[in-house]
């Protein structure tokens, strides 16, 4: 792809035009003064405090929550643009729920040749224990979270495909309150699409994947406890749905059914949106030391007394080294051209993409297959001579491990930082839910690099978020 | 609702309360000490609160003698001290962020925003010197939290085991309360101090902000039996130790289920003698005697509502 000189701007032209559908927007922001912005953003903070919409560290003494910051420039997408992007992500989620569902059965993939057994069969993320077995409507990704930039001319990129247990919702949901709360004004000056009505939207996805038969289904959302990171969604979403928040040890397994501990007795439960990591959900099927999970669920879940949310085994579907391959999944499943691009892509067990990789250190970032969060990374440009050098001799000890793809100029965005209103790179993870159908709330979670020049949004690496509007037509 | 989620609002309620409760003990004894005629016994006196609190041994191990000021820092702000009211702000807020799912948001945002508001004001605002100050804003933010939970939270099981919590707390301090006040009021009379029983029982009162409610529905004078009488069983009194049994026993009844009879008989039976007994029936050995029994009895319904409900196994 080309790489102009200066990254797409979500608001600017690069001839410094305000494009169309930030017009209302950026006119209100001229009218306001940096003093004024600095006092919300303060009062944005106290209020997340108080809330307590905060994310533990690991490592740190516990009552030490963090906040992810939050800023107050919203990321705007036109109604041309979403409809564009939803179609796009509609698409893809079908094709990557119809490829677990062929894994987990049939292999025509395999078959067809254009995927090697080994590349599925020998992956860590393959469960064999869902081999043959069938799951409600046959979809695998009930909540998926899609990553996307956008680069070159604002060009949409898929850079990572979250069909495990993808979090962050809940920073879309509360990032819109907030903004509702400090800027009420922009909110008549502008269409903005509601995203509120997603945990709704999750609750009834949830319910009409529970087991054949159950007319009037208990859900419940599993969480490892109040001590993981992600536990303020865990009860946000349990909240908001009017489901109850377990943990492992509040559920039991009798006669081959699932249960929750109450005190009224025992209450069977039919469908569970688990948080928790496939090998940590059955001590007997997984990792024997989980404390996080429920004995037998495993069991119960094969013979279909139970739904697991997402199912179990998913992550064959967004494993770094399976994504090259979901343009052709498009192609193969659904007979369709795909709407979405993928990042070019470098596996490098293979030796050309090695090679190249190697001599190209500088320009490209390489990836752990099975690395997240930002984690295990080198982003070319941005490294030193000793840190790219240390990367080489990780990459030549074990190639299969990485993946390799050019430095994307990220689109930015303008955002309110230190100095004053500054350009800064994001991303964007909307939320698809599948179920009977596909459905996706306009909108997302827009992560922002809050460094200048960085391009890494994960929280954990100082990454921010921003509202994300999706303007009505 | 889960057993687990039960056991942490009925934690959260009987955490805030002692919270409270604590700081109300610690106004009554803080006040006394004020008093001219109590100077000489001042040790004596906080040394007893520490022991019917139950804190003897765990302050030791902090402080090598009683001092006054000593005892007001453990008792307040000692975050080594499990039972401090700084520590049990931190646990009720803890509860809470277990199931802030389970209760409304602004109930969690009130106990959320008053331990961060402690934790932050504690070192520099609060001190040992004002202790008066952190007293009636603990008592301040306690009245934000109970009107909060009253026009907030669904009534559901949750609220009954939260209501649970608070009055089994209420009436165990409440009953300590009054066991340190006989304890001082007996060691001062062996040391031949000849106080008007007017000034403790008196600031007892306006602990339990009962002072003006005792002035207006009794004609008696401020004397121990009196106040005891009035403290343990008038049924109108917020903090009445009768009160407190009337909703244990009432909020659970309304959770009850197939295991719970023999809890509920025993929260029945406690009521009822509160309700229809006297002092003298009551007490035929004495307050002290009678006191203890109660702080038992609270004990054992709190060990069988665990049992029966909350998942607790013996």
């Amino acid at each position: 792809m080309d790489r102009p000189a200066l990254p797409y701007d979500e608001m600017y032209t690069a001839d410094g035009h305000v494009r169309p559908h930030y017009a209302v927007y950026s006119e209100w922001l001229t009218q306001q003064a940096d003093d004024a912005l600095r006092r919300k953003r303060a009062e944005a903070d106290s209020l997340f405090h108080r809330v307590g919409i905060t994310f533990a560290v690991y490592g740190e003494e516990d009552g030490n929550e963090r906040l992810i910051p939050f800023d107050i420039v919203p990321r705007v997408l036109s109604a041309e643009e979403w409809r564009r992007l939803a179609d796009g992500l509609r698409q893809r989620v079908s094709a990557l729920n119809a490829f677990i569902g062929d894994i987990y059965h049939g292999q025509e993939i395999l078959k067809a040749g254009l995927l090697t057994a080994e590349q599925v069969l020998c992956n860590p993320q393959y469960r064999p224990e869902m081999q043959g077995m069938d799951v409600p409507g046959g979809i695998y990704a009930h909540i998926a979270g899609i990553d996307v930039v956008r680069a070159g001319a604002g060009e949409f990129y898929v850079l990572e495909d979250n069909l495990r247990v993808p979090s962050g919702v809940s920073y879309m949901l509360e990032d819109r309150k907030m903004m509702m709360r400090l800027f009420p004004e922009l909110f008549s000056l502008n269409r903005v699409a509601p995203v509120e009505h997603y945990p709704d939207r999750l609750l009834e996805n949830l319910a009409s994947v529970a087991p054949a038969g159950v007319a009037d289904p208990v859900v419940v959302l599993l969480t490892p406890g109040a001590h993981n990171s992600a536990y303020f969604e865990h009860a946000f979403l349990a909240q908001q749905m009017g489901v109850e928040l377990v943990e492992g040890q509040d559920l039991f397994v009798r006669d081959g059914f699932v249960y929750m501990r109450t005190t009224q007795g025992p209450r069977r439960v039919d469908v569970i949106y688990r948080r928790i990591d496939d090998d940590f959900l059955d001590p007997l099927s997984f990792r024997p030391d989980s404390v996080l999970g429920v004995p037998g669920l495993m069991a119960a879940y094969r013979a279909g007394r139970v739904t697991v949310a997402n199912a179990i085994g998913t992550g064959i579907a967004d494993d770094k080294s399976i994504y090259p391959c979901v343009p052709e999944m498009i192609r193969f499943y659904l007979g369709e051209a795909p709407l979405l691009e993928n990042v070019p892509t470098r596996i490098l067990r293979r030796k050309d993409d090695l090679a190249y990789t190697l001599a190209h250190l500088d320009e490209l970032v390489v990836k752990e297959v099975h690395g997240s969060g930002g984690y295990g990374m080198l982003v070319g440009p941005a490294a030193s001579e000793a840190e790219r050098e240390d990367f080489r001799l990780r990459i030549l000890a074990a190639p299969e491990k990485y993946i390799a793809q050019p430095t994307l100029a990220l689109s930015t965005c303008p955002t309110f930082v230190e100095q004053g209103v500054a350009p800064r790179h994001i991303d964007l993870r909307p939320f698809v839910l599948s179920g009977r159908e596909v459905t996706i709330v306009p909108g997302g979670l827009t992560r922002v690099a809050l460094r200048s020049g960085s391009l890494v949004v994960n929280s954990s690496q100082g990454g921010g978020t921003k509202d994300t509007w999706v303007l009505e037509a | 609702m889960l057993s687990r989620t039960a056991d942490h609002v009925y934690w959260l309620g009987r955490y805030a309360e002692r919270a409270e409760e604590l700081a109300r003990t610690l106004d009554v004894q803080y006040r006394l000490s004020l008093l001219p005629h109590e100077r000489r016994s001042d040790a004596v006196g906080w040394n007893i609160v520490l022991h019917t609190l139950g804190l003897e041994a765990a302050f030791a191990e902090r402080h090598e003698r009683v001092e006054p000021h000593w005892v007001i820092d453990f008792l307040a702000f000692d975050a080594a001290n499990p039972s401090s009211i700084l520590s049990c702000l931190r646990a009720a807020r803890e509860n809470a962020r277990a199931v802030r799912g389970a209760i409304s948001s602004e109930m969690w945002e009130t106990f959320n925003s008053t331990w961060l508001e402690a934790r932050a004001q504690a070192p520099s605002r609060f001190t040992a010197l004002n202790v008066s100050e952190f007293i009636d804003w603990v008592k301040y933010r306690a009245h934000l939290a109970r009107g909060v939970v009253l026009a907030s939270m669904l009534r559901d099981e949750g609220y009954h085991f939260m209501q649970i919590g608070t009055f089994l707390e209420r009436s165990d301090s409440v009953a300590r309360l009054l066991l340190i006040r006989l304890a001082c009021e007996a060691a001062a009379a062996e040391n031949g101090a000849t106080v008007h029983d007017y000034y403790p029982w008196s600031v007892l009162l306006r602990g339990l902000s009962a002072f003006e409610s005792f002035r207006r529905v009794s004609r008696d004078s401020v004397r121990p039996q009196h106040v005891l009488e009035f403290v343990i069983l008038h049924r109108h009194v917020p903090r009445s130790i009768y009160r407190s049994a009337n909703l244990v026993h009432e909020n659970l009844q309304a959770v009850a289920n197939a295991k719970s009879g023999e809890t509920e008989r025993r929260a029945g039976l406690l009521h009822s003698e509160l309700r229809y007994g006297t002092l003298a029936t009551l007490a035929p050995q004495g307050y002290e005697r009678f006191l203890h029994d109660l702080l038992a009895r609270t004990a054992d319904l709190s060990d069988r509502i665990g049992r029966d409900f909350l998942g607790h196994v013996t």
